[in-house]
Formats: C-alpha cells, sequence, structure tokens
C-alpha cells in the first residue's frame, strides 16, 4: 500500500471518493437484491432500520463529498447546521425553564457560530479553550440574571452539556479537515474519513458481538447490550481497521493503529454514554414514537462521533508536538 | 415568484428550521377540504407553526384571524398578514350593529378554510382556558365545514411571553379527528366537548 503514497494529492483524493462511492452502491446493491425475498416482519423491521441508516450514511458521503469538493468554508458551514440541528434536538428534550432563554439563545446564536469560526479560521489555541473556560462562565452568569433560583444548577449544568457534546465536539470534524500538519498539507479530509470510518467500525462490530456473545450486561438499568468484551471487540477491529488505512494518514502503522484503537473506544464508549442519557429524559430512541417531537434522531448517528472527535483530535496534535 | 410568496416561502422555512414544525395527522388526512381548524393558543408563534406544519398547497387557502387594531397599523404588519398569510381582519372592539364573526362568515362563504384559537387569549402553561363562543355559531351556520381539533406542543418554551428571537426547539401540531355539533347540543357542552378534544391530543406521540 506503499505505492499509494507516492499518488499526488488529487488523485489519492479522487480514489478515496471512489472507493467510497463504490462500496455504497455495492452495499445498496446487494440490500436491495435481499428485498426481492420474501421477509418475515422480524426480518423486515432489522431491513427497514438498516435501510435508513444506508439512506442517512449515502446522505452523510454526499456531504462530505461536496463540503470537499467546496472546501474549508462549506465544509464548516455543514458541521454547523448538523451541531446546530443535534443541539435543537439535545434542548427539546431536556428540561429548561423561561429563565434560560437567554442562555439558550446565546448557545445557538453566539457560542455556535463563534465557535465554528474559530474552527474555520484555524484559530486552534482559542478554539480549544472557548467553550471549556468562556463559555462555561458565561452561560450560568446569563442564565442567573433570568432571576430563576429553581433548578439552577440542574439546568446550567444540562445547557452546558449539550453545549460541549453537540458544539464542542462536534466542532472538532471540521478543525481535522483544516488542521495543518507537517508534510500533511490539504489532506484533512482523510482524517475526517479516517475517524468516520473507525468510529462506525468500532460500533458496528461491537453491536454485533454483544449479540453474538450474549454476555453479562456492565450496566443494565443503561444498555442491556454493552458489554467489555464486545466493547474491547470492537475497539479492537478499530485499531486493525486503522492500521490498514496508515497509507491515507500522516501515522505511521503502529501509530495509526493506537489512533484507531483510541477513537473507536470513546466512540462506542461516547455512544453508551448518551444511552444512559436517553434513559433519563425518558426516551429510547431521539427519533423513535415516543419522542416528543417527532426529533428525527440525528443526535444518535452523530453523538459516537461527536465523543471521538475532541479525543482524537487531540491525540494527533499530541503526537505531532504541535502547540 | 412575487416577493409575497418568497417571503411567505422563506418564513417556512425559517419555521421549520427552528422548531422541525412537525405536523401529525392523527386522525384525520391533510386534505383539500374546507376546514375550520382550532387549537391552544401559548404564544405568537402558534399560527406561523400550524401554517408551516400544512402542506404547501393548503397553505394558500388556510388563513388566519387578526386583530384589525394591532395588524393594521404599520405597512409592514399590514404586508405581512394581507399579502403573506392573506388574513382575515376583526375588530376586537364590539360595536352594536356589527357581528364580529362577519368576516369570518364571508371568509368561509367563499370556501377558505380558517384557523382559530377558540380561548380568545394566549394562556399560560397547563390547561387552555375555557373555550370562546365563536366556534360554537360558526359550526351552527356552516354544518358542512369539517371542525379538525389540534394541538401544538412545546412552542412555549419557543418563545415565551415577552421575548422577541425564537429559541431552535422542536415543536409539533397533532391534528384529531373531525368534529360535529350534534343536533341541539348546547353551546356550553359542546365548547367543552371541543376543549377537550383539543386536551386530549396532548398524550398522543
Amino acid at each position: 500500500m506503499g505505492a499509494l503514497r507516492n499518488l499526488t494529492i488529487g488523485q489519492q483524493v479522487g480514489l478515496l471518493f471512489v472507493a467510497l462511492f463504490g462500496v455504497l452502491v455495492v452495499v445498496t446493491l446487494v440490500a436491495f437484491s435481499r428485498t426481492l425475498r420474501e421477509l418475515t416482519p422480524d426480518q423486515l423491521e432489522t431491513h427497514e432500520q438498516f435501510h435508513r441508516d444506508l439512506r442517512a450514511t449515502w446522505l452523510g458521503a454526499v456531504l462530505f463529498w461536496i463540503s470537499w469538493a467546496l472546501g474549508a468554508v462549506a465544509a464548516t458551514l455543514l458541521f454547523g447546521v448538523i451541531s446546530f440541528l443535534a443541539l435543537r434536538e439535545f434542548i427539546t428534550l431536556t428540561h429548561t425553564r423561561r429563565a434560560d432563554h437567554r442562555s439558550l439563545l446565546l448557545a445557538f446564536f453566539g457560542v455556535l457560530p463563534l465557535q465554528f469560526v474559530l474552527a474555520g479560521s484555524r484559530h486552534f489555541d482559542l478554539f480549544t479553550v472557548f467553550i471549556p473556560v468562556y463559555v462555561f462562565f458565561a452561560i450560568p452568569v446569563v442564565s442567573a440574571f433570568g432571576n430563576d433560583p429553581q433548578r439552577f444548577l440542574e439546568r446550567t449544568a444540562k445547557i452546558q452539556w449539550g453545549i460541549m457534546v453537540c458544539i464542542y465536539g462536534m466542532s472538532h470534524a471540521p478543525a481535522l479537515l483544516l488542521v495543518d500538519l507537517p508534510g500533511y498539507a490539504d489532506r484533512g479530509a482523510f482524517l475526517v474519513l479516517y475517524l468516520v470510518v473507525v468510529v462506525a467500525t468500532a460500533q458496528i462490530v461491537q453491536e454485533a458481538a454483544s449479540r453474538r456473545l450474549r454476555r453479562r450486561p456492565v450496566a443494565r438499568a443503561i444498555s442491556r447490550s454493552f458489554s467489555w468484551r464486545a466493547w474491547l471487540i470492537g475497539s479492537l477491529s478499530a485499531a486493525f481497521v486503522g492500521a490498514l488505512l496508515y497509507w491515507a494518514t500522516p501515522f505511521k502503522p503502529i501509530p495509526a493503529l493506537l489512533m484507531g484503537c483510541i477513537a473507536g473506544a470513546t466512540g462506542t464508549l461516547g455512544e453508551f454514554v448518551m444511552k444512559a442519557l436517553k434513559r433519563d429524559a425518558g426516551v429510547r430512541s431521539w427519533a423513535g414514537l415516543a419522542s416528543v417531537t417527532g426529533a428525527v434522531g440525528l443526535l444518535d448517528r452523530v453523538a459516537p462521533l461527536c465523543f471521538a472527535a475532541p479525543v482524537f483530535f487531540h491525540a494527533v496534535r499530541w503526537y505531532f508536538g504541535l502547540r | 415568484m412575487k416577493l409575497a410568496e418568497a417571503a411567505g416561502l422563506f418564513l417556512a422555512f425559517l419555521a421549520r428550521l427552528i422548531t422541525g414544525a412537525q405536523g401529525h395527522w392523527y386522525g384525520c388526512p391533510p386534505k383539500a377540504e374546507q376546514r375550520i381548524y382550532f387549537a391552544n393558543h401559548q404564544s405568537h408563534f402558534d399560527w406561523v407553526l400550524i401554517w408551516a406544519a400544512l402542506p404547501g398547497d393548503l397553505r394558500a387557502v388556510t388563513r388566519p384571524i387578526a386583530a384589525r387594531d394591532y395588524w393594521t397599523s404599520s405597512p409592514l404588519k399590514l404586508w405581512i398578514t394581507r399579502e403573506i398569510f392573506n388574513s382575515i381582519y376583526v375588530s376586537r372592539q364590539r360595536t352594536d350593529d356589527q357581528d364580529p364573526l362577519e368576516p369570518l362568515a364571508d371568509a368561509l362563504q367563499r370556501g377558505d378554510s380558517l384557523v382559530i384559537f377558540p380561548e380568545g387569549t394566549r394562556g399560560s402553561q397547563g390547561d387552555p382556558q375555557p373555550f370562546k363562543s365563536g366556534l360554537y355559531h360558526l359550526a351552527e351556520q356552516f354544518p358542512n365545514v369539517q371542525l379538525i381539533p389540534a394541538w401544538i406542543d412545546n412552542v412555549q418554551r419557543v418563545m415565551p411571553k415577552g421575548e422577541v428571537v425564537p429559541v431552535p426547539i422542536l415543536c409539533s401540531v397533532t391534528f384529531g379527528a373531525p368534529l360535529q355539533l350534534q343536533p341541539g347540543e348546547d353551546k356550553r357542552v359542546f365548547l367543552e366537548r371541543a376543549r377537550e378534544a383539543v386536551v386530549a391530543l396532548r398524550n398522543i406521540h
């Protein structure tokens, strides 16, 4: 695979998208051929679920391609919109009161655009501390001016948390796209793709493993499928896939393996935490029928990425000794 | 495309971006029949939400009711209510020689659909207030027009009273099964039944 490194950047990117869409076309064709057979209702439901996920993947891939073709600004904008929709879904299902109105406005129309502007303009120092330091103090101040002490800590904590996951986590995806690594200019798309593929692999393998193994769940009240062994298998397969993809990354094979493992492990743990959050809000899936408002279930899909992206981003920066 | 049409499309897009404006057609399909939608009233945003939740071709024939003294007081307000929403103006001051429902009856005679908020004013949170009698009189005069109850959920969080900028939070509008005025039904009984039909939609998701 070393030969691939000798291609020009343009050729490599082209190859990447040909491979990506090729795989998607094959999967879609296979899925379609399966619908031609008779299916039991149970299978049909699984199939429909799969079909929804597949459609989302197609959409994601096309958006990814468009954002790549249009450059950094478009990519930042795209991830910003996704972050907006995810935060909208998160806030819908958390309990806020009238007095939080201003802090919510600040989160949606102040913090969110600013964070993505910081990412898009490559101000990575401020980008890293803006939300954990400045916004962390600004939100409770604005909330306190709302003049309502009831459940104050709980309300602000929830808003902080939503900002942290939906804005801060998500903003690290365009940051990966734009970060300048030595000898790796203009190839951030590979890093994002690497991250997405690795996290998705960890998720899918973990899901399949927990179904196959039927181990005792670690925390039954939160997830009936999460077990340490399945998690380990998921993370290790993410590491394996990460190592296979090393040619597309700025890493050597062993670090690529480690990075894959880190990203996969945090992604699946993030999904686990999201499950706890959903249980708390009283819904099974952000999308399902139980939800008050017909949320679209976007949060479900992006949450693992939101958790994995910051960890991965800082691991990369640390690996290259960037300040 | 005219400016008003474009502004309407933009407004509907904005409402969808901020609230999702999900329409759940639980008791009836979205059809181009003549209808009176009646819903709970919590915020200025209510009408826009119902309007955005309707399919595009129903929007053109479904009209809101606007207070004449407020919504005709400036050219912009007049333009918004007349050109974009095609509102029906009613005056809040009662004069002896005029029936306040007359503009509504005119619109129904022309075949338009209406959206009304029978509570009269915006309620605070919790159960809707008792309904005003206008709904009953319209149901009496126009027995062939379908009466559709609707429950608007979550909108008070988007824009509480006294705030100007809406916060993005998902909302939904649940449309229920058509209601009929029974022959000889008492006014108060009917209005209470209508109110209960709206409240009952709260728990359907």
